[in-house]
């Protein structure tokens, strides 16, 4: 893979108020996750470098609602039906990397933020 | 004139409750689209939308009011529905016509009450604050958290089964829990004596105290605990807190006070229709009396739920004829079962019973008078016979000749009642009334896939006690229909994971995406295939797992080469070939675990496991126990695990062969080794056996001449004994059988699928298995142990592998951006070492704790 450096790759819901730079784009691992400390908060990041839409970043909640352990971060990233979702590593739940949504307790949702990269660097979007 | 302009939405709907049954109710009017037409209001005393309350426990238990709820929290809104939630409603004004709240006047149309139940607490002098704490609401569970900080024994009033679902909930508080019950013996309602004397014996043996017949005369104060109560023979007990769980009573005020009929023992008195005296008002749920009764389960009020909501929708009805109260519970872990007629109080009845003491076990199986029908059943001990049972007396299934087979310990032979004996009739999910008919008319509409049709039909998804019946039927429906059960590895891969092996191999295929391209679906993957397929690649390959292609195939604990716990946080396994350690080795792990203060456990497999380690500690802590010799355990692989080993002829005065030097060898041969699932060996050093090698996946028993050679046994969940393969081997023609025999399975088996259970899919079974492995009938024997001797010439500690490569090191950091360890992680000390703190502990800890 070509490291191009001022690439701009946004997430489909990449609106936001300000970015964030979070980490640098050798942080990531292709096609899994790595987690970072956003004042308090952690943010699991998962990086496509070709997926069928080309290069796709996203951002969502490191903490797993049925463990309460911030374990998303750590888990496997997939496709089903079409979604790309992560499953938890602890008891395999998934959640849509696009929305947070779970696929099998629909009552939860993970907080996502916009997420984009900006050359060398991992931006977020915060209100 | 302006009437022009009214409102489509007509009519006015006022529904005051918004618990269980309330939201069903929502839920019901929603899907028949009544909801389009009538101006719904709910009103709701407690704060939060409406949650489960069946699974109020696992609040203590982790789960917080979020992932309880039983909607989203934008649900109501979505739908057009005016949710007034923390609003009680005061009064009903039926001249009017209107509700009054805070809020002030809600006009309606018609009414529905679902106002639920509150507990009773008898009136007892001095009960109050902590000593007379309720069991009901997410608010009383607050309450009782905040009453067991400090504290250190806690009581239950009432033997029923929320009271003890509530001293389990006390003991998951960290407390010494009591159970005080007015009745000579637990559950009155639901059990006979027997069974309530087998249940008492095995909550006690949980350390639950139980004391029956005790009627509380008053609480004082207590000279050793808070309180004590002075019961009326005179005995006393003293606790901390006191949690009244002695039944409950329906919540008919604002009923009783607009003078609608009550129910002769309390509840809103309603017909078969659900409608009380007043025909613009509804009652269901547990504030409804039917024919006199109050029901205090959920399928029930679901059923009355749907009865009001189809009358709403203008709808054809099926009328409320009142509801089974069979009920099938795990209580501290305890399976009790209770199904219509427990107790045989029908004139003429007669039981079976089966009493097992050594496990306090009991079963009683109820029939009618004339020996041709179940009538009820009482178990406790084992809820595994609550199905079929439940399915005979609900459908009034002909019994077996021999009725007392449906009670006595499962054999080989036990009749269980297949999912073709079940009439369409029979009720699946009594929850969401499903029937065996509705599966059967969704599979006829071409569902195939479970999921689908538990949301299609939402069976299974209340209590959840019928998923695996469900299941059953499901399965045998598709089957009769010629559907056959879809054995694709999931929705990317259309082949079994045997057929993928030949694939890869064949067609020399290195990596997962060629992998997908050539012979797969979409461009992902899923947390199916991956792992099944890296897998694959690490048997045929042998690749180290930390190659960085390999990374995003696999679970956290082959990923970071570690077992990640329920916390978050991992344990290390280091390899103890064959049980055998040094004395110097063994300081280093003591002195490693004190180092990182890590949890210390001898594991069942013969060495030892530390825990507690954060992603940021592994490379430091591997570092150090490499340093000093040790390297991987692949406890976290589908892999070898352990060859256990006994002493052997080398200090027991009966070995006859060197089991311990046979083991190491084993042991550093195939270790590293990736299968479909993970592989035990033992090795014994004469038929006493100790090392236990026939529940193994391969066990070798020393004899005079050499070795026997046994395969294919397992312990775990399905215990099952292994083969005799081949018998007095020498060493050669031992580890040969055993690279044929492990390369075989690793070829041919299921993704997930041990030994013993291949073996058992094996057509030919044992005999086939040792022409392939002995006679070598396939021809194959070549060219698996030149494949076994590739992955043997090719091993590498994985661990040591990644401590040599900065890139893969970085993966090894909890924040990318930030050095500090989670702060989310807290323990507890407790004999003498940490242990991850529970959710109820949490509180205890001071915000500012240093974690690591
Ligand atoms: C640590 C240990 C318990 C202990 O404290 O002693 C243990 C712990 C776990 N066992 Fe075990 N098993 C341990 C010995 C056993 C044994 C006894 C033995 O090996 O002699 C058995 C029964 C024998 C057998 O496997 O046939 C055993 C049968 C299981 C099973 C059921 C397997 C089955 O086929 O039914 C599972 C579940 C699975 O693998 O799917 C399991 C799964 C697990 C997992 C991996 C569960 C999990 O996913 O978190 C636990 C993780 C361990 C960790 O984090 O380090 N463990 N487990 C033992 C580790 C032995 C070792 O040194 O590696
Ligand atoms: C710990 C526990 C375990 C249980 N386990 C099981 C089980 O395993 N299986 C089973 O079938 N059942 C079980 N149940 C019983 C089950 O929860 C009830 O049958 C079910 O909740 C009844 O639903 P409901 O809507 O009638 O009443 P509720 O769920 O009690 O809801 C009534 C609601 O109405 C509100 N309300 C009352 N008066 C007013 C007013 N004037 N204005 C506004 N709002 C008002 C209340 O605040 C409450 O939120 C259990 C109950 C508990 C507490
Ligand atoms: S199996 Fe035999 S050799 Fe091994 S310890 Fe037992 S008695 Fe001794
Ligand atoms: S019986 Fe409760 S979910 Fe099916």
């Amino acid at each position: 893979m070509s490291q191009p450096t001022a690439v701009r790759v946004e997430s489909p819901s990449a609106r936001a108020a300000h970015w964030r730079p979070l980490c640098s784009r050798r942080d990531l691992v292709a096609n899994s996750g790595v987690v970072a400390w956003l004042d308090g908060e952690q943010v699991a990041l998962f990086h496509l470098p070709d997926s069928e839409t080309g290069e796709q970043v996203f951002a969502i909640a490191n903490k797993d609602p049925k463990s309460g352990a911030n374990v998303i971060g750590r888990g496997l990233l997939g496709q089903l039906k079409g979604d790309l979702v992560i499953a938890s590593p602890l008891y395999k739940q998934h959640f849509r990397l696009a929305d947070g949504g779970c696929l099998e307790y629909p009552e939860q949702r993970l907080k996502v933020w916009p997420v984009r990269l900006n050359g060398d660097a991992v931006e977020v979007g915060i209100e | 004139m302006n009437s022009i302009v009214t409102s489509i939405k007509s009519e006015r709907l006022v529904i005051v409750g918004n618990g269980m049954v309330g939201h069903h109710c929502v839920e019901q009017l929603i899907e028949r689209g009544v909801t389009g037409r009538c101006e719904v209001h709910l009103f709701g005393e407690e704060r939060q939308r409406a949650y489960d309350r069946v699974h109020l426990s696992e609040y203590f238990g982790g789960r917080d009011a979020d992932s309880l709820a039983l909607c989203e929290a934008d649900y109501y809104a979505r739908h057009g529905v005016q949710a007034h939630l923390g609003v009680q409603v005061l009064q009903i004004d039926r001249a009017r016509r209107e509700v009054v709240t805070c809020e002030g006047r809600q006009p309606y149309d018609r009414l529905i009450l679902a106002t639920g139940s509150y507990p009773f607490v008898p009136p007892i002098a001095g009960a109050e604050g902590n000593s007379r704490l309720v069991y009901r609401t997410l608010d009383d569970l607050d309450a009782i958290r905040a009453a067991a900080q400090g504290a250190r024994r806690g009581v239950v009033v009432g033997g029923g089964l929320l009271g003890l679902e509530a001293a389990n909930a006390l003991k998951s508080l960290g407390l010494e829990a009591h159970v005080v019950e007015f009745a000579p013996r637990l559950m009155p309602v639901q059990l006979d004596a027997e069974g309530g004397a087998a249940l008492k014996a095995r909550i006690e043996a949980l350390g639950v105290g139980v004391h029956l017949s005790r009627a509380t005369q008053e609480i004082v104060i207590g000279e050793e605990y808070a309180y004590r109560m002075n019961f009326q023979d005179g005995e006393f007990l003293e606790t901390d807190l006191i949690v009244f769980s002695a039944g409950i009573r329906p919540q008919d005020a604002l009923a009783r006070a607009a003078g609608l009929e009550l129910g002769a023992r309390g509840g809103v008195a309603v017909d078969n229709d659900c409608r009380t005296s007043d025909p613009a008002i509804y009652a269901v749920g547990e504030c409804a009396a039917w024919n006199g009764s109050v029901f205090g389960l959920v399928a029930p009020g679901y059923s009355m739920a749907r009865t009001v909501a189809a009358q709403l929708a203008g709808e054809a009805h099926a009328p409320f004829t009142g509801a089974d109260m069979s009920t099938k519970l795990k209580l501290l872990g305890v399976d009790v079962g209770s199904i219509g007629d427990a107790q045989g109080a029908t004139p003429g009845s007669k039981s079976y019973r089966f009493i097992d003491e050594a496990s306090a076990s009991y079963r009683r199986l109820v029939v009618s008078p004339d020996g041709k029908t179940v009538i009820g059943a009482v178990l406790v001990g084992d809820n595994s016979y609550y199905d079929t049972l439940l399915q005979y007396a609900q459908n009034g299934i002909r019994l077996p000749a021999e009725p007392s087979g449906l009670i006595l310990p499962v054999g080989e032979g036990a009749p269980a009642l297949g999912a073709d004996a079940l009439p369409d009739t029979a009720t699946i999910c009594s929850c969401h009334n499903v029937s065996k008919g509705a599966v059967c008319c969704q599979v006829d509409a071409g569902v195939i896939d479970l999921g689908e049709l538990k949301a299609a039909t939402k069976a299974a998804t209340g209590c959840g006690g019928c998923a695996a019946l469900l299941k059953q039927v499901f399965e045998h429906e598709l089957s009769a229909r010629g559907v056959e059960v879809d054995k694709s590895l999931c929705e990317h891969f259309a082949h079994t994971r045997q057929a993928l092996y030949g694939i890869v191999r064949v067609e020399g295929i290195r990596s997962f995406e060629e992998l997908l391209a050539r012979h797969g679906r979409g461009h992902v993957g899923c947390d199916i295939c991956k792992p099944a397929v890296g897998s694959i690649l690490a048997s045929c390959w042998n690749q180290p797992i930390t190659d960085p292609a390999l990374i995003p195939l696999q679970d956290t604990n082959d990923t970071f080469m570690a077992n990640m716990q329920k916390n978050g946080t991992y344990s290390i396994v280091p390899r103890i070939a064959g049980g055998e350690i040094t004395p110097d080795k063994l300081i280093v792990l003591g002195e490693v675990a004190k180092k990182y203060d890590l949890y210390t456990k001898i594991t069942g497999g013969q060495r030892i496991d530390l825990f507690g380690a954060q992603l940021h500690q592994l490379p430091d802590i591997w570092g150090e126990l490499i340093a000093a010799g040790f390297e991987t355990g692949h406890a976290y692989g589908k892999s070898l695990r352990t060859v256990k080993s006994c002493v052997g002829s080398t200090w027991c005065r009966y070995g006859v062969q060197d089991s311990v030097g046979m083991a190491l060898f084993l042991e550093n041969r195939y270790k590293g080794l990736r299968a479909p699932h993970k592989i035990k060996f033992a090795v014994s050093g004469c038929t006493r056996e100790c090392a236990e090698a026939q529940s193994k996946d391969v066990g070798v028993i020393a004899t005079d001449k050499g070795w026997n050679l046994y395969v294919a046994g397992n312990g775990g969940m399905r215990p099952r004994h292994a083969e005799l393969l081949a018998t007095d081997l020498d060493d050669e023609t031992l580890v040969r059988y055993i690279d044929r025999f492990l390369m075989f399975y690793v070829r041919t088996a299921d993704r997930l699928q041990r030994t013993s259970v291949w073996r058992e899919s094996l057509e030919g079974g044992l005999d086939y298995l040792k022409e392939v492995i002995v006679a070598d009938s396939l021809n194959l024997a070549a060219e698996l142990e030149a494949q076994m001797q590739h992955v043997v010439d090719t091993y590498e500690c994985e661990w040591a592998n990644a401590l040599k490569d900065e890139e893969k090191l970085k993966r090894f950091r909890t924040f990318v951006n930030d050095a500090r360890p989670d702060p989310d992680i807290h323990f507890v000390k407790e004999r003498g070492q940490r242990r991850p703190a529970r959710a109820s502990e949490l509180h205890l800890i001071p915000v500012a704790e240093e974690v690591v």
